[in-house]
């Protein structure tokens, strides 16, 4: 019996797939998110948007509130460590998250390096602006990806960005010559081993969701078909008027995300949804995206 | 002959891959309607919590029922032995329960606890199956009339059979062995032809 291989870690994202990863920051939303069928939680001490909102150094959730999350529900319970914070990893890690993530929400530790994650028996997703950025998580362990978006802010169009980015490089890549994979490596930034890889496959190596902004179903069934295999959504659900009725709806619209009937039908008498920011109104310095190296 | 594969959340597009290699035609299944004119129905491995809510969503639980019930094979693995098993032991959900069985969720513990291992599973002849347990739950009781088809090196059960329901904690759309699939579509085929006898 072997524990803690690359085939269990990508294994759990494999089986995360088609379903709603929701922020929660307390035992009875993370209730919420389980009924309304979410197929994970991510404990936090604070949403995105107050993170934001607050301002100050963003760090790693209490303990205490992650342990309370994981006892409350069955499902996998994920949990945030600062970019290049190791030790905040190895403490998740003791705690028994099922999930680390990565994260750029949460002010970077490091600014230079990322956590090298093939050391730890708890798989990793991080977060991607585009292909090169995805392949060098990945490189470094990651066992999943997922768009960074610009979280906290109910605006999804820099999850679609980031998506297409990707999508937009796995066609270009699948579609060179050979000869030119280096030269590809080389302007990407990325693991020459994974770019001949993909280059033979047509997709990445891991699962790949979407986040940062998704505030509705349609946003939701829009990164599905952009491509995305999941979506976490973060401040979406519990700075809505009505959490239940939206989480419920958004994990109806990310399985029927082919089928606009539906997605319809689940969009209805949801209430407000969290009040969105324009991208072009953040300061350039306060978008969370670009942190990450 | 079309195999329906429940696509409502999880490794669905791993069964359909598994199926392709086998040369058999592969039908995602999210609604009532896409279960008319299948011959076999897989419930992949997920979120049991998850698919156990769109089921009853999208009116698909009482559907599956009735059709295991009338002979359709059906092969759950993980998330989808969970729910075809008649008892969940640490739940009060109500699953399908067209085996008669009781599993117990996330049995061997969270992720870090998940594994790989060989198996011995007699039915596929005595190569060892490449087994991948995942948040994995397992069999505590099995019912009369339940075949036990592999148990870990400990005596656990982990893969079994009841007319024609199939389930495995494991997950064998993750591994390049197709044998399993290959025992479901045998149990599918044998079906189809007591069908046509009848």
């Amino acid at each position: 019996m072997e524990s803690g291989t690359w085939k269990v870690k990508t294994g759990l994202a494999q089986m995360l797939k088609g379903g709603v990863i929701m922020d929660v920051i307390n035992a009875e939303q993370a209730k919420i998110a389980q009924e309304a069928g979410a197929c994970a939680v991510m404990a936090l001490e604070r949403v995105p948007a107050d993170i934001r909102a607050a301002g100050g150094v963003a760090r790693m959730a209490d303990p205490v509130v992650i342990e309370a999350i994981m006892k409350a529900v069955s499902i996998p319970v994920m949990a945030k460590c600062r970019i290049g914070h190791f030790v905040e990893a190895q403490v998740l890690q003791a705690l028994g998250v099922d999930y680390i993530d990565e994260s750029e929400v949460l002010t970077p530790a490091d600014e230079s390096h990322h956590v090298w994650k093939h050391d730890f028996k708890v798989p990793f997703v991080c977060g991607c602006r585009n292909l090169g950025e995805a392949l060098r998580r990945i490189g470094e362990g990651a066992a999943m990806i997922r768009t960074k978006g610009e979280a906290g802010t109910g605006n999804v169009v820099e999850a679609v960005r980031h998506m297409r980015a990707v999508m937009d490089s796995i066609h270009e890549l699948v579609n060179t010559s050979q000869e030119e994979l280096m030269a590809k490596a080389k302007e990407m930034g990325a693991p020459f081993e994974l770019v001949v890889e993909l280059h033979k496959t047509g997709k990445l190596p891991v699962v790949n969701f979407a986040a940062g902004g998704i505030a509705t179903p349609a946003d939701a069934a829009l990164m599905m078909q952009l491509g995305a295999e999941g979506v976490f959504v973060g401040s979406g659900i519990f700075k809505s008027s009505n959490p239940e009725a939206r989480a419920k709806a958004i994990v109806q619209a990310t399985t029927h995300f082919q089928d606009p009937k539906i997605i319809a039908e689940a969009s209805k008498n949801l209430g407000a949804a969290m009040p969105g920011l324009d991208i072009k109104q953040i300061p350039a310095e306060e978008l969370l995206a670009q942190r990450g190296w | 002959m079309k195999i329906g594969v429940l696509a409502l959340q999880g490794a669905f597009a791993e069964h359909i891959a598994t199926l392709d290699r086998l040369g058999v035609e592969a039908r995602e299944v999210r609604l009532p309607r896409e279960l008319n004119g299948i011959d076999g129905l897989i419930i992949p491995g997920g979120e049991s919590t998850s698919i156990s809510r769109l089921m009853v969503s999208f009116k698909l639980r009482d559907n599956i029922k009735s059709l295991a019930k009338n002979g359709l094979p059906v092969l759950g693995t993980c998330a989808g032995m969970i729910l075809l098993a008649k008892q969940i032991s640490d739940s009060d959900a109500e699953p399908i329960g067209v085996i008669d069985i009781e599993v117990k969720r996330n049995a061997f513990g969270r992720q870090q606890e998940s594994f790989e291992t060989e198996l011995f599973i007699p039915a596929l002849g005595p190569e060892p199956f490449p087994a991948v347990f995942i948040r994995a739950p397992l069999i505590e009781k099995v019912g009369n009339g339940v075949e036990i088809l592999a148990r870990l090196a400990d005596g656990t059960v982990v893969a079994a059979k009841q007319k024609n329901v199939l389930v495995a904690a494991f997950h064998p759309e993750l591994t390049n062995d197709l044998r399993f699939h290959r025992y479901f579509l045998n149990l599918v085929s044998g079906q189809s032809k007591q069908k046509d006898r009848i």
